[in-house]
């Protein structure tokens, strides 16, 4: 089945998902990331390798973060940023998403970051570019409903790199909403192709999707068990809707099961990370001991996470 | 208008004949096989050396999308379809907006079919009104309009109470009641089957639940109403248990399966294929495999298209916004065989169920079969030609199907619809 | 074509910058072959900052055509640029579009003095308004492009200058 994210050099052509790409390119984004990280340093905090380039936001579900994070690794490169709010604008008036595509490729988009809830959005972008000859347009996936979150999975993976160096011998556990969450499945994919060897998802059952053993993962119910040995926690947000009703009682309740507290860390490695990609929800998710203290390299992620979108946007640029 | 088709190898399930003979039609009847009758002279000779003479098929289930949504296909367009896939009859589900749930509008269906000449066809009504599953349609009422059966089409009915009501009425005049095995709640905000693809795509699953539950209501109320029940579109190996156990237990009910869910799995979605989008979902390769041995061995009775066209505008979206279904009423044969051909199926069993099996599930008896004095409904068709399916290929205005650009055996050379030639290539 | 010594090359480069060296000096060599030759340098200068490196591979004109390859590195500044005299450090002077992306990365980390370039080779062939105030070799006839003239360092710290078949 053809990758829809490489052209037929197998070069990255989008980043629409982490799940099945190569080794060596997520390796390679990391690595080129790397250099990135210094420019927010310099005086001058811009590099020209965009210049002349337009990116358009495509936000079709609000995310301020996001999209702050993408216009600000477009910006240091030098293009030229539109940010479009398209859940206010044209597919309220009944717009078809290929007919926005095809509306903004008028105005010579080079770029589009694309933002969807639903799943699988910007791969229907990018087939629609392909089957319409415009390959030279690149596409982003900024998060597609419960799919993907392929820069914030590379994002997490740059940080656990930067902290602990080598993939081969971590315990990883991913704590949360795994059911809904797009940034699960595309750390689960990027952990399991770089080779971590035990990657634990923990949740209550009604938040883990059917059969996710088979993407390699072991589950646990139990958040103590699941979280002994460990060397990086990933806690993920649970949305505000998701906290009363049928899936869970109250987030009173949640959160003294599969809250994050000081005393359920000990159970990690003393050196373990403890990660999430915000917003947080303290008091729910995890407890501000922990999202505050010494083990938490959740701002670390932010900053790392501006690397990473540049070296992405810059690899799909030079392509 | 009298027609001899020579030397083709006849085969009709119904009678379990296949040899190489003649066939003779005259005044929109078969007269004979083999033997030409006395002074018979034929006014057009159709050569059908190396050909397969069947019976024209019939489909248990295809939207020809009339009265409603007539910017996806017209009744013209569809039955030209179905002339070129060989079908002479279709049972057309009541999910037409507005459904077909008024005598005065089936009348006009029946009648706008019979104008173009082409296909039967065999409107299925709206077991409630509108599909609301509220209140009764005037069943006996649409039985003389021409409805064959009564549905819900897709369509839920939540009140189980009205389920049960509906069912009673229906076992009153001993209507065939054609039931969508999808429980409404574990269905609804679900898109695709709730399993290891669903879940690495993010798409919100239908768990198997849904079919079983409702599947249980079903034959339960069933047996508590004596309805005559038939299953539409199976999807699960755990469903067919329990149509198997029902069976076991002494209950006559009759079930389907389309030619999708006969090939096709969750896997096929790939990189979220629209087309792979489809009610109920395409479920696990095992579930797949399952349907194909019990249609082998007739527990499943019958094979349909569910033909369904859906235009571009509506499948050029993402996954869960795109409209289900697939166009299928010429793939119906090409399907039919593949599947005969992978289970190394006689003809005769595997044409059976799209002729004379489904012919019951209607209630046609005229039809679906090949004998002298039968309705002269013929399908000539080449089984060893291949074709590939592609969007210039198909009649019908609906271009979606999951098989396009693939290849597949069996090409309709003649149409014959009441011993009229209808199509040819 | 024979080359003279880069060694050599190296301690006429120094000899030639010597007299013009501020309290203010920084060099600054562009990566690869003008990192190697910044750091002999300075210690034939016995200049007191380090030298610093830079990448210009974020700053190259052909990226959009060429894109981005092999690993671009950080950039490496280790003192102020700010009112810094800074030589500029490359091996071979050809097109001068090194240079011109060389000068652009380092405006990026603040305002200079002054910027001066010093070569070993100048090759010839410039398309861009530029020139080495200080050269320790200019070649007689300017290279064909068909040739690469790069500057290798060997195992024992030793650079050398080679011609390759580009």
């Amino acid at each position: 089945m053809h990758n829809p994210q490489l052209n037929r050099h197998g070069e990255l052509q989008h980043l629409l998902t982490l799940d099945g790409l190569p080794r060596e390119v997520i390796v390679s984004i990391l690595d080129h990331a790397a250099p990135f990280t210094e420019v927010a340093e310099r005086e001058v905090k811009k590099l020209p390798l965009l210049r002349g380039k337009s990116i358009f936001n495509l936000f079709f579900e609000n995310s301020t973060r996001t999209r702050t994070t993408f216009e600000i690794a477009a910006k240091r490169l030098t293009a030229d940023v539109v940010n479009l709010n398209v859940s206010t604008s044209s597919t309220a008036k009944g717009e078809s998403l290929l007919d926005t595509i095809d509306n903004l490729c008028a105005m010579h988009a080079d770029m589009f970051v694309v933002r969807h809830a639903a799943s699988g959005a910007p791969v229907l972008i990018a087939q629609h570019l392909l089957a319409t000859g415009r390959d030279h347009i690149h596409v982003i996936n900024a998060g597609d409903g419960r799919h993907a979150h392929p820069t914030q999975g590379l994002l997490d993976m740059y940080t656990i790199r930067h902290y602990k160096r080598d993939f081969g011998n971590l315990i990883v556990a991913i704590v949360g909403d795994v059911l809904h969450s797009r940034v699960a499945r595309s750390q689960i994919a990027a952990l399991g192709t770089l080779g971590v060897p035990e990657i634990r998802v923990i949740a209550p059952k009604t938040l883990l999707p059917t059969a996710i053993e088979t993407m390699g993962v072991r589950t646990f119910n139990d958040m103590r068990e699941g979280l002994r040995g460990v060397d990086v926690v990933m806690m993920l947000r649970l949305q505000n809707e998701r906290m009363a009703g049928a899936l869970l009682p109250t987030p009173q309740e949640y959160y003294k099961v599969w809250g994050l507290t000081p005393e359920k860390l000990e159970l990690a490695k003393p050196d373990a990370i403890v990660m999430h990609p915000g917003p947080l929800n303290r008091g729910i998710e995890i407890d501000s001991a922990v999202a505050d203290g010494a083990q938490a390299v959740i701002l670390p992620q932010v900053t790392f996470g501006i690397a990473v979108r540049m070296a992405v946007m810059s690899m799909l640029a030079g392509q | 208008m009298k027609i001899r088709i020579t030397n083709g190898r006849v085969v009709d399930p119904a009678h379990q004949i296949d040899r190489v003979q003649d066939v003779f039609i005259a005044e929109g009847k078969i007269v004979a096989l083999g033997q030409a009758p006395d002074g018979f002279a034929a006014e057009r000779t159709l050569a059908a050396d190396g050909l397969v003479v069947a019976p024209g098929l019939i489909d248990l289930a295809a939207r020809l999308r009339e009265p409603g949504f007539e910017y996806r296909a017209t009744l013209e367009s569809e039955l030209d379809a179905a002339m070129a896939g060989g079908v002479t009859s279709v049972a057309i589900p009541p999910d037409t907006d507005p459904a077909l749930d008024e005598p005065g509008l089936v009348e006009m269906l029946c009648y706008r079919a019979k104008k173009l000449n082409r296909a039967h066809i065999y409107p299925v009504g709206a077991l409630t009104i509108a599909l609301k599953g509220e209140r009764l349609s005037e069943m006996a009422e649409l039985v003389e309009a021409g409805c064959v059966a009564f549905s819900q089409a897709n369509e839920p009915i939540v009140d189980h109470l009205v389920l049960m009501r509906a069912m009673q009425y229906a076992a009153t005049f001993g209507f065939r009641v054609w039931l969508q095995p999808l429980a409404p709640f574990l269905t609804r905000g679900g898109f695709a089957h709730d399993g290891d693809v669903a879940s690495r795509l993010g798409l919100p699953g239908i768990p198997v639940a849904a079919e079983t539950v409702a599947l249980f209501t079903y034959l339960q109320l069933a047996k508590a109403t004596g309805a005559r029940l038939h299953v539409t579109r199976l999807s699960s190996a755990e469903g067919l248990r329990l149509i198997d156990q029902a069976r076991a237990d002494g209950m006559d009910v009759t079930c389907d399966v389309s030619i999708n869910h006969l090939h096709l799995c969750d896997r096929d979605i790939g990189h979220f294929n629209t087309h792979c989008h489809l009610v109920p979902p395409l479920r696990s390769p095992r579930d797949r495999d399952a349907l194909a041995r019990a249609l082998a061995d007739g527990r499943i009775n019958a094979l349909c298209s569910d033909h369904t066209p859906v235009d571009d505008d509506h499948k050029l979206k993402p996954f869960s916004e795109s409209e289900p279904g697939a166009t299928g009423l010429e793939l119906l044969l090409p399907l039919t065989l593949k599947w005969a051909g992978k289970h190394k199926l006689p003809l005769l069993v595997a044409l059976a169920r799209i002729t004379s099996d489904a012919a019951r599930l209607v209630g046609i008896t005229k039809a679906g079969h090949l004998a002298p004095g039968a309705r002269a409904d013929v399908c000539v068709f080449d089984p060893a030609a291949r074709h590939i399916i592609s969007r210039d290929s198909l009649k019908s205005q609906g271009k979606n199907t999951p098989f396009l650009g693939e290849e597949l055996p069996g090409q309709v050379r003649y149409t014959l619809v009441e011993g009229q030639l209808m199509f040819e290539r | 074509m024979q080359f003279p010594d880069a060694e050599a090359l190296c301690r006429i480069l120094a000899e030639q910058i010597r007299p013009q060296i501020q309290p203010n000096t920084v060099l600054i060599g562009i990566r690869t072959g003008g990192e190697w030759l910044a750091r002999q340098l300075h210690t034939l200068l016995g200049l007191k900052e380090s030298p610093g490196a830079i990448d210009i591979s974020f700053y190259r004109d052909d990226y959009g055509a060429r894109g981005l390859h092999g690993r671009p590195q950080r950039a490496d500044i280790p003192f102020s640029i700010e009112d810094a005299a800074v030589i500029l450090v490359d091996d071979v002077l050809y097109t001068g579009r090194t240079t011109r992306a060389a000068l652009n990365e380092v405006f990026d980390f603040g305002r200079p003095a002054s910027v001066e370039l010093a070569v070993l080779v100048d090759r010839g062939g410039r398309e861009l308004p530029i020139a080495a105030r200080y050269c320790a070799h200019t070649l007689p006839e300017p290279l064909p492009a068909s040739q690469n003239l790069q500057l290798e360092q060997t195992e024992d710290g030793n650079l050398t200058l080679r011609l390759i078949d580009a």
